[in-house]
């Protein structure tokens, strides 16, 4: 009797909030399906139409920046994954007296704020030619996501039965052998999160894309926000580039839910 | 586990990691820290030299400065308690079950997916416009003045976009850790005659605190330099109405080439910044000795 009358209570107010929360994602979906006529006009009565997805993909520079979000977030995931593994198999399986102090250094690299660095690393970007280019994006969510990818990886690592390992070290399996054969396939799905993690921070990534790249390099956050000056504000347009924007993320983060809140919160919260 | 640690060099998987953050902290750190003493305009290369304090003394004498700072924490903070008690409610409630539930929750913790850039600017022209945004359509269709946002209340406005974006954050994290509540513990409680709100607060709330100590350091870690929100929808304004400190050195540094000043208003962020992660570091480090 209680249980049930709880139950109703939370289910107003869970699908409540869940209507609230949603809407404006909802509500920009809708508008992508607008002429640009009916999307001034907050009404949910039009006729259907596929014209700005047509619109967004003539200006064939959107495949120009979907292309460069791809190639820098997954770049640098491969890359971070690559410096990252070796150092958090390092923590996990052979830690020392000074490994803890280690693994809060490397976060504490993440408590910069980038704004802090900007003036320098935009120096250094111009001097070295990397302005506005892929292979400097790529840099910097690296070493942006560095630390976020190895503590993640550390706290997948922890899970891992060391018999296991124990067993694989008697046989003389030296490291790599042991990443190949037993480490990296046991923790497949933590390595999985890890990557998907730093895909997702990479691709909603705004300031440094904002600031240090252009129609070169500009991934898709650069590329909506050009839709912010006055002149290019057609809402269905918009509409339609941001839900194209932003459905990949969106599914692989639902996905990816339950194994994101390990990896975001290292383990902490279980 | 460590017994054998002497049969491996750690050194050289460790060193490539340590290697580009160690050079990630100190490079920039240390030119920031070269260029705050320099004078330096990239729109007048006559101007040139040592400055000394100068940089930061006419910082530090600046209004705008201190109104960005004040900007800031009051984001910061407003973000974090709306974030933290409505994903406490968030959480009690999914933990419920009801019809749809999981539907629910994935629809809650959507806008956590979606990108800084997209969701300002849905705000602003879809939902939050004077004229033609959803918003004023439901005000003038009740009757209600109609309300310019991002005039009549700005950093409200910036605070709410900011919200939404983080509140499934906290949800996520906070429902996960529900599901660690000793259920018996709940139902001994039931049998000795406790009631809702009592038993959230000596059980439930207790329960969470670890994980809202995390939430809390994640969030402050990326609201301390929000950035896009406010470029794509204010721009720092009306005045400096919405300017955090970020879009204060952002202005200083690629609207007004004003090298040296905004390399001193770099390192006033950082040493803001340190403030916080120092104490941040110490509340985490205690959580993890507790594994």
């Amino acid at each position: 009797m209680k249980k049930s009358r709880n139950s109703l209570i939370a289910g107003i107010i869970g699908w409540t909030s869940a209507v609230v929360m949603f809407f404006p994602i909802f509500w920009m979906v809708l508008t992508s399906f607008k002429s640009e006529i009916d999307a001034v006009v907050p009404s949910i009565l039009f006729e259907p139409t596929l014209q700005s997805y047509v619109d967004v993909n003539s200006r064939a520079n959107y495949f120009h920046y979907a292309l460069n979000s791809l190639v820098e977030s997954v770049g640098s995931t491969v890359l971070a994954l690559i410096i990252g593994l070796p150092a958090a198999y390092a923590c996990a399986f052979y830690p020392g007296k000074r490994t803890k102090d280690l693994l809060l250094w490397m976060l504490s690299t993440k408590m910069m704020p980038a704004v802090g660095v900007l003036v320098p690393m935009y120096l250094l970007f111009r001097d070295a030619g990397l302005l506005d280019t892929r292979i400097g994006l790529v840099i910097l969510f690296t070493l942006s996501n560095l630390p976020i990818v190895i503590w993640m990886l550390y706290s997948f690592f922890k899970d891992v039965p060391t018999p296991i390992l124990e067993a694989g070290r008697m046989d003389g399996a030296r490291f790599w052998t042991q990443m190949r054969y037993i480490l990296i396939p046991i923790s497949l799905p933590g390595i999985a999160s890890t990557a998907l993690l730093s895909i997702i921070l990479c691709w909603n990534e705004a300031f440094w894309s904002l600031n240090l790249s252009a129609s070169q390099s500009g991934p898709l956050t650069a590329f909506i926000a050009s839709f912010s000056s006055p002149e290019g504000l057609f809402w269905a347009k918009l509409s339609a580039a941001s839900t194209l924007a932003v459905a990949p993320i969106l599914i692989m983060g639902w996905i990816t839910q339950r194994q994101l809140v390990r990896g975001l919160t290292f383990g902490a919260v279980k | 586990m460590a017994a054998r640690s002497r049969d491996v060099r750690t050194g050289p998987l460790l060193a490539p990691a340590v290697g580009v953050l160690l050079f990630w902290m100190i490079v920039p750190l240390a030119l920031t820290l070269w260029f705050s003493f320099q004078r330096y305009n990239l729109q007048n290369p006559l101007i040139t030299g040592f400055a000394g304090i100068t940089n930061y003394r006419l910082l530090l004498s600046n209004a705008r400065l201190w109104i960005s700072i004040f900007n800031t924490l009051v984001l910061v903070s407003s973000v974090l308690g709306i974030t933290v008690v409505a994903g406490i409610i968030f959480a009690v409630v999914f933990d419920q079950d009801f019809p749809g539930r999981n539907i629910a929750r994935l629809l809650v913790t959507a806008p956590f997916f979606i990108m800084p850039t997209v969701s300002a600017l849905i705000w602003k022209n879809l939902l939050m416009h004077p004229v033609n945004g959803f918003f004023s359509y439901v005000s003038r269709w009740l009757g209600l003045p109609v309300v310019d946002w991002f005039v009549q209340a700005p950093m409200f406005s910036v605070i709410m976009i900011v919200a939404w974006q983080w509140i499934p954050f906290a949800t996520l994290i906070l429902v996960t850790a529900m599901q660690s509540l000793d259920r018996e513990q709940l139902e001994a409680a039931r049998m000795d005659g406790a009631k809702g709100f009592s038993m959230f607060w000596n059980i439930t709330l207790p329960h969470l605190l670890r994980p809202i100590s995390v939430v809390v350091m994640i969030e402050c870690i990326f609201l301390l330099s929000v950035f896009a929100e406010i470029l794509v929808t204010t721009s720092g304004g009306p005045g400096l109405a919405t300017t955090n400190l970020s879009y204060f050195i952002y202005m200083r540094a690629l609207l007004q080439w004003d090298v040296g000043g905004a390399s001193a208003g770099g390192v006033i962020a950082i040493v803001l910044a340190n403030i916080v992660a120092a104490f941040l570091i110490r509340t985490f480090a205690k959580n993890l000795e507790r594994d």
